[in-house]
């Protein structure tokens, strides 16, 4: 048995370094006076003074933001409603093909759902004049679409588990359905729809695929900017945002570990 | 970019979430005639019930279900300059005579021309064996982790999570930093003076599958991790007491009895991976060709759009379509108790 | 300290034509698919009553409950409240509300709010809410628990702000689902007696369902015997425990002696039954006309079974057999004898003397008898 938690040991290890290494060494050279990432020349903070003068690049940053508060928020209530039909209804017609859409964005590969969602916007536009061009709204849309799948599995798994008693005895109380929705099962499910909300705005921020096929002139996201510019090559500007953001996420994680810990409290 | 799963800070619901990709996640998408389903609102009710599905399912009928109908539809098209470059099928020719042509050039360029089957091919081998690494370093440290100190454990996950968090995209490019010839690797090799010149680690399908572990890993160690915590230690102890050395009882008995968390996660990993664009972009070379690669040119590059639409309908038959079946079955067999 | 039973009237409501059944449960059926959990179950229910379901798990007794409260549909039959059909009502439209096994407290609520939720949906004026939850709160001494949440509280605590929290509401039927099985055995005895009292001063038609035959008997007025969807006998404690009126009920509530016989006489004021397993004539008075040579089970309850050293007069009733084990329960002892043709009879009498002192001990032969009133012909 011995020989089994050393090798977990040193399988840890390997994993871990392998998970961080590449992150840290992007960090430290962010610091680096040289443009070239292997050659360490000195300290400096020119790359990040230079990221924020980026203005294209602030831009981009808005627009992704918002673009991912809106696509998370609807996410967050049609995925709500979707895991809420699946495990509260019984049978209802269309049911088997509900069941298959709401997941199938899970599997399907993203240049295949942005490019089935470009196509009817391009029909959409032809046949009733909307959406008149590409851009923040057409990316939401997607970004949400998308989202959905992941709200939804999140959220039905919290509803299966949930003590269907509770909803039982509201309405042996008196609640309607809907009061008994909005009183009882929300407040006691708002975890797992804050974690869907986070999840979904994640997802939208990250996205690239999606973003390139449905957004306009315009409607530049962060993505498709760092996209583009790391086809060009390496620049140490991304360095430089990627220590931010990965400053923040650790920052808003160890936040979250602590108000749950004290919530355990 | 990858399945952004269900890396969620409430631990229950990712746990919940992670049991159900254990279990096969689509299962419960699939499962119909549940038995037992409590309709709560029983009575009179309907016609709230349909407006709280209604919602959701027009705009899945919308935005999804619809769109790719239409991809079916273009993909018989033929390809025009102009806005939108595509030819329509259905054609009005005088008053009462509706003209509708097919075009099955498409398909046919798919079949004959042997890129794409290459692309068909390199996706498969690159992604077959991208998740084989990461099977491995993901069930290693699945294994680590559930074998580590009860108080720890969700700590550890949480850092097998936390670089999840930071963009796709940054973590991408970190891997760009290290293995271009100019980046860590190849200064830190040339100083120690190992080579002379740089080497090639980049812009090629090892650089791809390095990427492809690099980004999918929890994909991978969380529903083996599920399956193995929830393996009773009472089997590896009866193994042993039956003779058993701990080599042959790590395969037969844990290997074995995890066998649903790794399909889980081959699935989780294997799926995304062949229809993975950003990473053969950024990390692959001219001659690494995936199908989502082929996709992405077909459409912007060449403006192609009915035989991009045409390489979209093919990788759903091929790759998604027998997925979903399975995991159809699976749910089958699981209902029938097997 | 207040009697358990009701006070003693000239007429049971269930023995009086002319009084009403508050609720009337009409031929209920329901059916999962193939399997049927409730057949064609008719049962009236008096106003003022503590009516009891007993059974063993899976006899459908909480599918009757729950069609009760609104939670399942009848596959047939008609339920009806106060003379109103609510067969097809939703449970939020119902006068009757639910005391939950697991009690069902909003986690997320105070004890205050949980109780006021009910009453909130009625629409009552603050004042009157706050009246209620007051008048609620002290009935079960809560006052002091008021903002407290859930989870702060004890079992028995919690069970209270359920209780309560269905009470304030002034249904016109409080269903209890097992309300005593979570709790230990001093708890249970203590709250038994409170939730009598507490249906006696409020007056408000209780229906419980338990599997707990002690919980049934101490506290219904009356109680129904269910096996496998259908209700084998209804009545009082005492008459379901004194005259069972089938072998399922004979052997479900206490434990009992079965001897099996030929009828070889039958007159109007009793049975005469030849039992080769008993080794003797069995000369009951309570029993139905039923022709000779019928086979008849009969039931007599081992603290009716007598046991003698020296044998007794008379030849019917009684019969002879070895102490083969006795069992020691500190109040009472059980005496399993063996009688000639192998069956085994049960005798329980209480410990009056000490084990040493008595006078049956281990493999002693013994004579057992019983009264001619205290054996019970079965129907089936």
């Amino acid at each position: 048995m011995r020989k089994m938690s050393y090798s977990g040991t040193v399988s840890l290890i390997i994993g871990y370094a392998f998970l961080y290494l590449p992150i840290l060494f992007l960090i430290i050279f962010s610091f680096n006076e040289s443009r070239l990432p292997g050659v360490w020349v000195g300290f400096s903070t020119k790359w990040y003074h230079l990221l924020f003068d980026n203005e294209e690049l602030l831009a981009a940053v808005l627009t992704s933001f918002q673009i991912a508060s809106m696509s998370a928020t609807s996410a967050m209530i049609l995925g709500t409603l979707a895991a809420v039909s699946m495990v509260r209804f019984g049978f209802f017609r269309g049911r088997t093909l509900f069941s298959g859409m709401i997941s199938a964005p899970l599997v399907m590969p993203e240049v295949i759902t942005g490019l089935a969602l470009l196509l009817m916007c391009v029909t959409f536009e032809r046949l009733i004049g909307w959406p008149s061009e590409r851009g923040m709204m057409t990316v939401t849309i997607a970004h949400t679409t998308l989202a959905m799948a992941y709200v939804y599995l999140i959220v039905q798994a919290r509803l299966q588990d949930f003590d269907r008693s509770l909803e039982e005895a509201a309405q042996d109380l008196g609640a309607k359905p809907i009061v008994v929705f909005f009183k009882i099962t929300l407040p006691l499910i708002a975890p797992s729809l804050l974690a869907g909300w986070l999840l979904a705005f994640a997802l939208s921020l990250d996205d690239v695929v999606l973003a390139s096929f449905l957004s306009g002139p315009g409607a530049t996201t962060l993505p498709i900017l760092i996209f583009s510019s790391l086809r060009l090559g390496i620049t140490p500007e991304i360095n430089a945002l990627a220590a931010i953001v990965v400053g923040i996420v650790s920052i808003g994680v160890t936040i979250a570990g602590f108000v749950m810990v004290r919530k355990k409290r | 970019m990858g399945r952004r799963g269900v890396f969620v800070l409430a631990g229950r619901e990712w746990r919940g979430a992670c049991n159900m990709i254990s279990d096969g996640f689509l299962n419960y998408s699939w499962q119909q005639g549940q038995e037992k389903l409590n309709t709560l609102y029983t009575k009179g009710k309907n016609s709230q019930r349909k407006l709280v599905v209604f919602l959701p399912y027009l705009w899945l009928f919308l935005f999804f279900l619809i769109p790719f109908f239409l991809i079916l539809k273009i993909s018989f098209s033929s390809s025009l300059i102009g806005m939108p470059p595509f030819s329509s099928i259905f054609e009005w020719v005088g008053d009462n005579l509706l003209q509708i042509r097919f075009n099955f050039q498409n398909y046919l360029s798919l079949i004959q021309d042997s890129f794409y089957r290459e692309a068909f091919t390199s996706s498969l081998k690159i992604a077959g064996s991208s998740t084989l690494c990461c099977l491995i370093l993901g069930y290693m440290m699945a294994y680590g982790i559930s074998r580590a100190n009860p108080k720890w454990r969700t700590v550890l996950l949480l850092l097998v999570v936390l670089p999840f968090w930071t963009s796709f995209l940054i973590r991408v490019y970190a891997w760009m930093t290290l293995l271009s010839t100019q980046g860590l690797i190849n200064s830190f090799l040339m100083k120690i003076g190992l080579i002379n010149f740089p080497l090639q680690l980049l812009n090629n399908s090892y650089a791809v599958c390095i990427g492809i572990v690099y980004c999918y890993l929890p994909f991978m160690v969380l529903p083996v991790y599920t399956t193995l915590e929830k393996l009773d230690p009472v089997y590896v102890e009866a193994a042993f007491d039956l003779g058993c050395t701990p080599w042959r009882t790590f395969w037969k008995v844990t290997v074995s009895l995890s066998k649903p968390g790794i399909i889980a996660g081959c699935i989780l990993v294997f799926i995304p991976a062949i229809g993975e664009f950003v990473i053969p972009e950024i990390l692959g070379g001219p001659d690494t060709i995936m199908i989502g690669r082929a996709l992405w040119w077909e459409f912007f590059n060449n403006r192609d759009w009915p035989l991009a639409c045409a390489l979209a309908v093919a990788m759903v038959l091929l790759f998604v379509a027998p997925i979903m079946f399975f995991q159809r079955q699976q749910a089958l067999a699981l209902e029938r108790g097997e | 300290m207040l009697p358990l039973t009701q006070p003693v009237r000239k007429l049971e409501p269930w023995q009086d034509p002319n009084e009403k059944p508050y609720i009337q449960i009409e031929n209920i059926s329901k059916s999962y698919g193939a399997i049927q959990a409730v057949k064609g179950v008719s049962l009236s229910i008096y106003k003022g009553e503590l009516f009891s379901l007993l059974g063993g798990s899976g006899c459908g007794k909480t599918t009757l409950l729950r069609m009760l409260a609104g939670f399942e549909t009848p596959t047939a039959g008609r339920i009806l409240i106060d003379g109103i059909d609510v067969t097809n009502w939703a449970p939020y439209q119902r006068p009757v509300n639910m005391m939950f096994q697991s009690y069902a407290l909003f986690p997320h609520m105070t004890v205050y709010q949980n109780i006021a939720f009910g009453l909130k949906q009625e629409k009552l004026s603050k004042t009157q809410i706050h009246e209620r939850v007051q008048w609620g709160l002290d009935l079960v001494q809560m006052l002091s628990f008021a903002h407290r949440k859930p989870h702060q509280l004890s079992g028995g605590q919690r069970q209270r702000v359920a209780l309560v929290r269905s009470l304030v509401k002034q249904p016109k039927l409080l269903l209890l689902d097992e309300p005593l099985a979570a709790l230990d055995k001093k708890l249970r005895e203590q709250t038994q007696f409170e939730l009598v009292n507490i249906q006696e001063s409020v007056g408000i038609t209780f229906v419980l369902v338990t599997h707990d035959q002690e919980e049934a008997m101490t506290m219904s007025t009356r109680m129904a015997v269910m096996e496998e969807g259908r209700i084998r006998q209804i009545g009082v404690p005492h008459d379901v425990y004194e005259f069972p009126s089938s072998r399922y009920v004979a052997e479900f509530i206490g434990t009992n002696n079965i001897i099996e016989g030929l009828v070889v006489e039958d007159e109007p004021d009793h049975v005469l039954i030849e039992s080769q397993e008993a080794g003797c004539f069995v000369y009951a008075t309570h029993a139905a006309s039923m022709p000779i040579g019928t086979h008849v089970a009969i039931a007599i309850r081992p603290e009716k079974v007598m046991i003698s050293t020296t044998p007794p007069a008379g030849s019917r009733n009684c019969t002879k057999g070895v102490v083969r084990e006795i069992a020691y329960l500190g109040d009472m002892s059980i005496y399993y004898v063996e009688l000639e043709s192998g069956k085994v009879i049960q005798s329980s009498l209480p410990n009056l003397l000490r084990l040493s002192e008595r006078d049956v001990k281990w493999d002693d032969e013994v004579y057992l008898f019983w009264r001619a009133e205290n054996g019970v012909v079965l129907a089936t």
